[in-house]
């Protein structure tokens, strides 16, 4: 199709499209004005039942447990996709790390750029841990505290040597971590099978709200989570890192494959 | 109204990204921009007039709060984003090392 006839296509299409999603919102209750009911029904008693402080991670530790068990296996398994996608294909050559040619661009950073990078890993580094162990209490959890643990490493890989990168976390003692931080979710659900009634009951004490080890289970799954997500961000980063640095590259486009 | 009506209007600008674009890089960004727009109705749809986050960490447990569950459906929303995106700009770069290009114009036909 030329390119003219697919945006008159693509601008009829869109048209009907925003036509029936702004009849459609018309006919939702007006903004600021909630309906319920569920809503209404954690914010009475969620702080009650869980003992949590931050309602939202409640929802995702506890209410919606066992949805957030099927979230971070969709992470695993994107990663597990990347993986299998960027894998050695028939013919690639690929540099040893530390070989002459990954010394240059992305591998060496100017010292300025390196010493910023090396100065950051020890704040990111307590930055994640204080996410992911205040995810019970303060806006945070296992999701958004394991982006900065991982970034830490990754910046310290990126300030110093991408060979001496793959020494300090080698690419076993990554999938190592995600997976035990996967692992250890889904423990964390069993245990509530085995201690408790029913997968993901809350079966720890949960403690006085608003202190640090309260909330029963939901401190030990945040950190399960927050290990889980870090290694799964740096292996995807180390993937792409090996594409960049490592993959010799091929400007004749290969089309035998 | 309004903040459904901007989500609307982020959906179709994403879209309208993806259809345009000569650059699959740029093509994933556009379906990030795209589903934006959900985090927007989203957490659009759980605001009430008047009522703060529901963190009871320092108010008081009486105080009205916002639906938490549409914000924790946001942050779902985000790892999958993440997820998606990733495993798209793999595939980006798989196809421009077998096929040399990342234009989707000159990528006629799909070959196994």
């Amino acid at each position: 199709m030329s390119r003219p006839a697919r945006f008159w296509l693509f601008g009829a299409g869109a048209l009907a499209l925003a036509a029936m999603l702004v009849l459609a919102i018309v006919d939702l209750p007006g903004f600021g004005h909630y309906p319920g009911p569920y809503g209404d029904l954690i914010e009475q008693g969620g702080e009650s039942a869980t003992h949590a402080t931050d309602l939202v991670t409640a929802v995702n530790f506890d209410y919606r447990a066992y949805d957030t068990l099927g979230e971070e296996f969709i992470l695993f398994a994107a990663v597990l996709g990347i993986a299998i996608v960027l894998r050695d294909r028939r013919g690639e050559r690929k540099r040893a790390p530390g070989a002459p040619g990954t010394e240059g661009g992305l591998v060496r950073p100017s010292a300025a750029l390196g010493m910023v990078g090396l100065a950051m890993v020890g704040p990111l580094v307590v930055l994640g841990i204080e996410i992911a162990v205040h995810g019970h209490l303060t806006p945070g959890g296992g999701f958004q505290g394991g982006l900065p643990l991982g970034s830490a490493v990754f910046l310290a890989f990126l300030g110093g040597e991408y060979a001496a990168m793959k020494k300090v976390a080698p690419h076993a003692a990554v999938e190592l971590g995600e997976a035990a931080g996967a692992a250890g979710y889904a423990l964390v659900g069993l245990g509530g099978l085995l201690f408790a009634t029913a997968f993901f009951q809350n079966f720890i004490d949960r403690g006085e709200p608003g202190r640090l080890l309260s909330a029963g289970t939901i401190p030990l799954s945040n950190i399960a989570v927050a290990l889980e997500v870090a290694g799964a961000f740096l292996l995807l980063w180390i993937e792409f890192s090996d594409q960049a640095l490592l993959v010799v590259p091929d400007d004749s486009g290969d089309e035998e494959g | 109204m309004l903040p459904y009506l901007v989500a609307v209007w982020i959906l179709c600008w994403g879209l309208y990204g993806i259809v345009s674009s000569r650059h699959l890089f740029h093509l994933v960004l556009c379906l990030g921009v795209a589903q934006a727009a959900t985090y927007v109705l989203l957490i659009g749809v759980g605001y009430k007039s008047g009522a703060a986050a529901p963190i009871y960490a320092d108010i008081s447990s009486s105080t009205p709060v916002v639906d938490p569950v549409v914000q924790a459906l946001a942050l779902v929303d985000i790892v999958v984003e993440a997820t998606v995106a990733a495993l798209l700009l793999a595939l980006a770069m798989q196809t421009q090392k077998r096929f040399g290009t990342v234009d989707p114009d000159e990528l006629h036909s799909l070959r196994g």
